[in-house]
């Protein structure tokens, strides 16, 4: 087992992207870890709100304080942190070409890669989504926890999956009011306890109502609401306006895939987790040789799912490039999966893991 | 909307009816004989602090970890540190005593409300079904953030009420 001395390269310093690098520094392996952003965490510092999960999952506790501890861990072991570094190409041979501060170029010739790089919000196209005032929900999330600005007083959140409902009860911390929650299929999406704090709090849901138009002359002044029908199509008649000066587009995300397609990576088609992503094994490693995928480039889930991927990439990595031993990998890899399938269980995670499940499938077969 | 013919999966809040056929809403006698713990968990999510933050071991989620929790009343000293453990907002503890109901809530907007203040007190849908009193609030560092606040109010409405309605401009 030869000791390669070229660096782990890890693109994207979010929860995944941050878990993959610790698990390969503790292994000794050299580390560098890429964002394009001028802060670390992703999206984890947006999260004010606690945790699910249990203790080893950190539940019960807030995202930014998950954000911070993880940040703090990569310091105390000296991760190679490259900050407003964008990584814009995979060469064959794993150069990974990065952009540093929008001026110098260069090449990094890598062991392996892991992509981390996320996923992004969905849009929805209608009448006057154009308007400032129209947003999606993370640019909301971001406004109010992070650069403490209220976007609106008055709010319109489309979509009822957890980001919509965590974002309207994040509208309402920050003091604004939700004028309502609205979802175009017959039931709500998100957890049952996120709906339950928002509605106790005065916000109404309507379910099989979609969003016609916003209306407005400088910026979003009302929308026009419509229940649908089974096709989804609007039913003439059941319009109503709601006065509202912000709508919130919360209707999923799709995995960032542009490094990965780069790169080779073959993809799979998950509409569950998104749409199209890459395909990938147990231990996260691609149809590509050296490249692995973690978190929501691998298969839109959550921050607690994310960083558990990561931690399987790093690990697998560590021991590719000589660092771990393979008994060490296998009881690693395995703890880490036991926390893995009890986060993908119940109600909401049971059609997450047989997503997971039928690409893992396809990953053995086509790899 | 009345909280009657709600639901959770449309109206966003479960309705006394799912709420007692799930078996955690505490009957009135249980009520008048001690402070109840009320788990308005009935969805399985991946979920266990509720379990983990009880000092007497009367919360059990156990394996795997999207059971729904199961109160032990007769181990509950109803001390409430799993009220603000639940990331999900929903455990509450009720009392009834005479003319008069008692509730602890999580709280996780400010201004935080103040003791002696009079309130509108809300239901699952957000309505407001009476008037109330804060009597205490309680916001100790290892609520992390989550303030616990005890409220009264009247005896008839101790099935309905779940909050109080937040202060806005």
């Amino acid at each position: 087992m030869g000791v390669d001395s070229k660096p782990a390269v890890v693109v994207g310093a979010g929860p995944a992207g941050l878990c993959a690098a610790i698990e390969l520094k503790r292994a000794g392996a050299p580390v560098v870890l890429m964002d394009e952003n001028g802060k670390p965490g992703g999206q984890l510092f947006k999260q004010i709100h606690k945790f699910f999960g249990s203790r080893e999952h950190s539940a019960g506790t807030r995202g930014f304080e998950i954000g911070r501890r993880l940040l703090a861990d990569s310091l105390e072991l000296g991760i190679d942190v490259r900050l407003d570094t964008e990584v814009v190409g995979i060469e064959p041979g794993l150069g990974v070409w990065a952009v540093e501060r929008r001026s110098r170029s260069y090449t990094l010739e890598a062991g392996c890669v892991i992509l981390a790089t996320g996923a992004s919000e969905n849009g929805l196209a209608f009448p006057g989504w154009t308007l400032p005032g129209v947003m999606t929900a993370g640019c909301a999330q971001t406004l109010v926890n992070v650069h403490r600005v209220l976007p609106g007083r008055r709010v319109l959140i489309v979509g009822s999956g957890n980001v919509g409902v965590i974002v309207g009860y994040q509208l309402l911390q920050a003091g604004a009011e939700v004028a309502a929650i609205i979802e175009g299929a017959p039931a709500l999406g998100g957890y049952g306890v996120h709906t339950a704090k928002v509605r106790r709090a005065g916000v109404p849901f309507y379910c099989g109502t979609t969003i016609l138009r916003a209306e407005g002359e400088e910026g979003v002044e009302r929308a026009v609401i419509a229940k649908v029908d089974r096709g989804f199509k609007p039913i003439a008649g059941t319009e109503e306006t709601l006065e509202v000066d912000t709508i919130c587009i919360a209707v999923g995300l799709t995995p960032a895939l542009d490094l990965a397609y780069l790169a080779g990576c073959k993809p799979i088609f998950v509409p569950e987790l998104g749409g199209n992503m890459p395909l990938h094994d147990g231990y996260m490693r691609s149809s590509v040789e050296g490249v692995y995928v973690v978190g929501d480039t691998a298969g839109v889930e959550e921050a607690s799912t994310a960083m558990e991927e990561g931690r399987l990439a790093g690990i697998h990595a560590a021991y590719a490039l000589g660092f771990l031993g393979e008994a060490a990998m296998r009881e690693r890899t395995e703890a880490t999966w036991g926390r893995l399938d009890s986060l993908r269980q119940g109600v909401f995670g049971q059609k997450r893991f047989a997503a997971k499940a039928r690409i893992l499938a396809e990953g053995k077969v086509r790899a | 909307m009345s909280s009657t013919n709600a639901s959770l999966k449309t109206d966003g809040a479960p309705s006394i009816e799912e709420l007692r056929a799930a078996g955690v809403l505490p009957s009135r006698e249980q009520l008048a004989q001690r402070p109840c713990v009320c788990v308005e968990c009935i969805e399985e999510i991946p979920c266990n602090p509720c379990e983990t933050s009880c000092p007497q071991g009367a919360l059990t989620v156990g394996d795997p970890i999207t059971n729904l929790p199961v109160i032990d009343r007769d181990k509950c000293t109803a001390c409430g540190a799993c009220i603000p453990a639940c990331p999900g907002l929903a455990i509450t503890i009720k009392s009834l005593s005479g003319d008069l109901a008692k509730i602890r809530f999580p709280w996780e907007y400010l201004p935080l409300p103040e003791a002696g203040e009079e309130v509108d007190m809300v239901d699952r849908m957000g309505m407001t079904v009476c008037r109330g009193k804060v009597v205490a609030v309680s916001n100790p560092p290892r609520n992390n953030r989550t303030a616990v606040v005890a409220a009264e109010f009247p005896a008839e409405r101790v099935d309905e009420v779940i909050s109080i309605r937040r202060k806005h401009e």
